[in-house]
């Protein structure tokens, strides 16, 4: 008798809560430090962007009027899910062979930790972000903070998972709906969250996960006259600049962070990272006045 | 006055009891028989201005001069630099040299000169007043009561922010962004000056300024102010010009922000011309605002909401109350009483503290502003006009209104700049929350209706950056200003108009 032969998993997209494969039928591999490859992702077109901002719009609006303290459960319950696939997901991070064991447990830890950062401030950031404004005259005046709508996410290749939690975090914790487009070297750890958050009672469509080439992608992600804002970090400076110039159109919110060129420190900085300034850039103030008179 | 609004009370009261839907023809005779009231004080223009560049006024480099003409008579002012390359490199330069010292003055002081500033504006209040009524053509009730003395309230609120930025915003250190090249419009001329260079001051950047090339006056005497106090030199720079100046400006690469005030179609130019040179930017756009009235409003009061949502300073704003939803139940109404309203506003001379409505600011705004009474009589709407009289010279509109418009009628879609309003109407409440979120525009909105808690669901789900419930067209420096969607991003005034100048951890 032969010896068993093992079961792949075939990594897929995440659109509206689904996992579609791309409607292209192109695929990318993905290789370990010897070259030999490991798995095939899928090589998104511009199509299962349109289907995956679609998604997103079609659940922000549900997810923007979810209250503050649901949120937060959800992005804790998402935590939860994401530290019982802490061994799946290590491997994940350390798949190519650019990552050890250590970093790749610390980096899954880190990812957990962030999750929990941003669940906590699901009800918080609106007293941070927002308040009362003392006018001249007899009015009411107050500002709150309203999120911007679907944001598009440009994940950094690495940290694969660390850079991609720590992006969409803010943005989801605040009611965006997010497209993202993975790490292109390493896609499998975004593909192994797509299962978490599957299963964390996360709307479908609130995070819809694509994976393939920035050279491809970066400009329909600039030019999609659907997504409002884009959240990037470790894009090169050609892709930074069509990101801006695209947005121009619809005036999207255009965020590229920049964290030097350690980008796996930048991300581990906790201070940097979980503050209120990274939600603020896509949420807008709403400034509201009304008479005060008897 | 006191007069004048007994007897517009009276006629409107009339139309009440009169039922809704008939406009009775008013007699104003004797109420209008006002002796005019202009402005009497003198205030001087010199022949000619330079830019102002490193704390000194200075001649064009080589851009030649430009006319500035009182829309109100075409009567020319004045005449300023038409700013070049050359004159924004020097300006920049200055800037950039001021910089570091502005910013390592100790908080407390920096926000001393913005008070003195402050200061200063309010002496000089009425050569401010008049100086812009006469630039711009608004009535000088709005530049005397609105324009100016929230000016000097501008400075005054951000002098305060000086020594308390650590505050506005909490675990992370601001740091000045650096120099700031800072564009305004024509609408509010010395307003969106103190918008603009208030915050950036205060946050220990510097500024080059470049007004509107039709209404340079007022911030050109800003300028003597900054002389008068002691303004450091370089720290607030004005270049006069047109949209070479502006061009240069944005591209300049000793600039590290880039903020506009103006049209949609400018503000993308601009984005796109910054991107990937790492400036930040902040942008306050068009808008084509939705003011809606429920049926359970307070009809007078929101009727007067409608006048100042659209015919203040002659609708040349950018958050105006353009398009007005009316629920059915009380349209013909709504209609009646504002045909009294727009037949009692006085129209004409600016510098007559009468004036409601003023002179619109040139030539070609007065065209644009025609073009769009074309298409929509081409697209067969029906237009109500104040039956005024306009002066025989200047540049005049009389305040008007379409009625009968639906959301496909470019009056409806465009922002026209003027004293034209686009009346429609709805039956629910789910349907005007949905006709008023269809636009790329997201500035402002205004709603009115008695109900408590109906009219904070409706502000909750409009897309707009500022809603104005029961009121329209407030401005405060502690509140913030700025659009959502195509209406731009970032906001001025407040604690939350800081951010557009600083940098925190993760900016570039």
């Amino acid at each position: 008798m032969s010896e068993r032969l093992s079961v792949l998993k075939t990594y897929k997209l995440f659109i509206g809560g689904k996992f579609p494969r791309t409607e292209s039928g192109r695929s990318i591999k993905v290789a370990d430090a010897s070259g030999s490859v490991v798995a095939h992702t899928c090589r998104s077109s511009r199509k299962d962007l349109r289907n995956a901002v679609e998604a997103a719009e079609k659940a922000q609006p549900g997810w923007a009027s979810a209250n503050a303290y649901l949120r937060g459960q959800i992005l804790y319950r998402m935590a939860e899910m994401l530290e019982g696939k802490r061994d799946e997901l290590a491997a994940a991070i350390s798949i190519t062979g650019k990552v050890g064991k250590d970093a790749a447990l610390a980096e899954m830890d880190a990812s957990v930790d962030r999750l929990v950062a941003f669940a906590g401030w699901a009800d918080k950031y609106p007293q941070i972000l927002g308040c009362h404004n003392p006018v001249t005259g007899p009015y009411y005046n107050f500002s709150v903070p309203e999120p911007t709508g679907v944001v598009g996410v440009v994940c950094p290749d690495e940290p694969s998972l660390l850079g991609l939690v720590s992006l969409v975090a803010p943005v989801i914790c605040s009611g965006n709906a997010v497209v993202l487009l993975a790490s292109e070297t390493n896609p499998i750890p975004a593909c192994v969250l797509a299962e978490v958050l599957a299963t964390c009672d996360l709307p479908g469509g609130v995070v819809n996960i694509l994976t393939g080439l920035r050279d491809e992608l970066v400009e329909h992600f600039a030019t999609h006259r659907a997504i409002a804002g884009v959240f990037a970090a470790g894009v090169s400076d050609e892709h930074r600049t069509a990101l801006e110039a695209g947005a121009a159109e619809n005036m999207k919110r255009v965020q590229v962070l920049d964290l030097g060129p350690d980008l796996a420190a930048g991300f581990a900085d906790d201070s940097a990272m979980e503050s209120p300034w990274v939600i603020e850039p896509f949420v807008e103030t709403k400034t509201i006045w009304h008479p005060v008179s008897s | 006055m006191t007069t004048f609004q007994e007897q517009d009370a009276a006629a409107v009261t009339k139309t009440s009891a009169a039922g809704p839907g008939r406009s009775p023809a008013l007699e104003f005779a004797s109420a209008w028989d006002y002796a005019p009231a202009p402005e009497t004080t003198k205030v001087e223009i010199a022949d000619s201005h330079g830019h102002y560049i490193g704390g000194t006024f200075v001649g064009a480099a080589k851009g030649g001069t430009l006319d500035t003409l009182n829309p109100a008579n075409e009567q020319k002012l004045s005449t300023f630099a038409r700013g070049t390359v050359a004159d924004i490199d020097a300006a920049v330069n200055a800037a950039r040299e001021a910089q570091p010292k502005w910013a390592a003055l100790p908080a407390k002081e920096r926000g001393k000169y913005l008070f003195r500033i402050a200061r200063r504006l309010q002496e000089r209040a009425r050569e401010f007043a008049i100086l812009e009524t006469m630039d711009n053509g608004k009535p000088i009730k709005e530049s005397r009561d609105v324009d100016i003395p929230l000016v000097a309230a501008h400075f005054f609120y951000h002098a305060g922010w000086c020594d308390k930025l650590k505050y506005a915003f909490g675990g992370a250190e601001p740091t000045p962004v650096g120099v700031c090249g800072q564009i305004i419009p024509w609408n509010f001329p010395l307003l969106m000056a103190a918008w603009k260079l208030a915050p950036a001051l205060a946050c220990g950047n510097t500024c080059v300024l470049k007004p509107a090339e039709t209404t340079p006056l007022t911030a050109l005497r800003l300028g003597e102010i900054f002389d008068e106090i002691g303004l450091p030199p370089g720290v607030v720079n004005i270049v006069t010009g047109d949209g070479e100046a502006g061009s240069a400006l944005v591209e300049h690469a000793g600039v590290d922000k880039v903020a506009f005030t103006g049209s949609t179609e400018v503000g993308k130019k601009i984005a796109r011309a910054v991107a990937g040179t790492g400036k930040k930017l902040t942008l306050e756009l068009g808008g084509k605002s939705p003011n809606i009235i429920f049926d359970d409003a307070s009809i007078d009061q929101a009727v007067e909401g409608i006048v100042s949502g659209i015919y203040f300073n002659q609708g040349h704003v950018c958050c105006a109350g353009s398009r007005l939803f009316v629920q059915e139940g009380v349209a013909d109404e709504v209609i009646a009483k504002l045909k009294i309203r727009l037949q009692s506003l006085r129209v004409g001379d600016p510098l007559d503290k009468n004036t409601d409505v003023g002179a619109i600011n040139s030539r070609p705004q007065l065209e644009t502003i025609a073009k769009y009474f074309d298409i929509a009589r081409d697209e067969g709407l029906d237009v109500f006009e104040s039956s005024c009289e306009l002066p025989s010279i200047g540049y005049w509109c009389k305040p008007s209104f379409f009625t009968g418009v639906q959301a496909s009628h470019t009056v409806a879609r465009e922002e026209i700049f003027g004293p034209v309003l686009a009346v429609l109407t709805f039956r629910t409440p789910e349907e005007a929350i949905t006709r008023a979120n269809n636009s790329p525009y997201g500035l402002a909105a205004g709603v009115w209706t008695d109900k408590g808690s109906k009219i904070f669901e409706i502000a909750g789900q409009l897309k707009a950056g500022i809603v104005w419930l029961n009121t329209y067209n407030r401005f405060d420096p502690a509140s913030p200003f700025g659009g959502y969607k195509e209406s731009g991003f970032g906001r001025e005034g407040g604690m939350q108009g800081l951010r557009g100048y600083v940098k925190l951890g993760g900016d570039r």
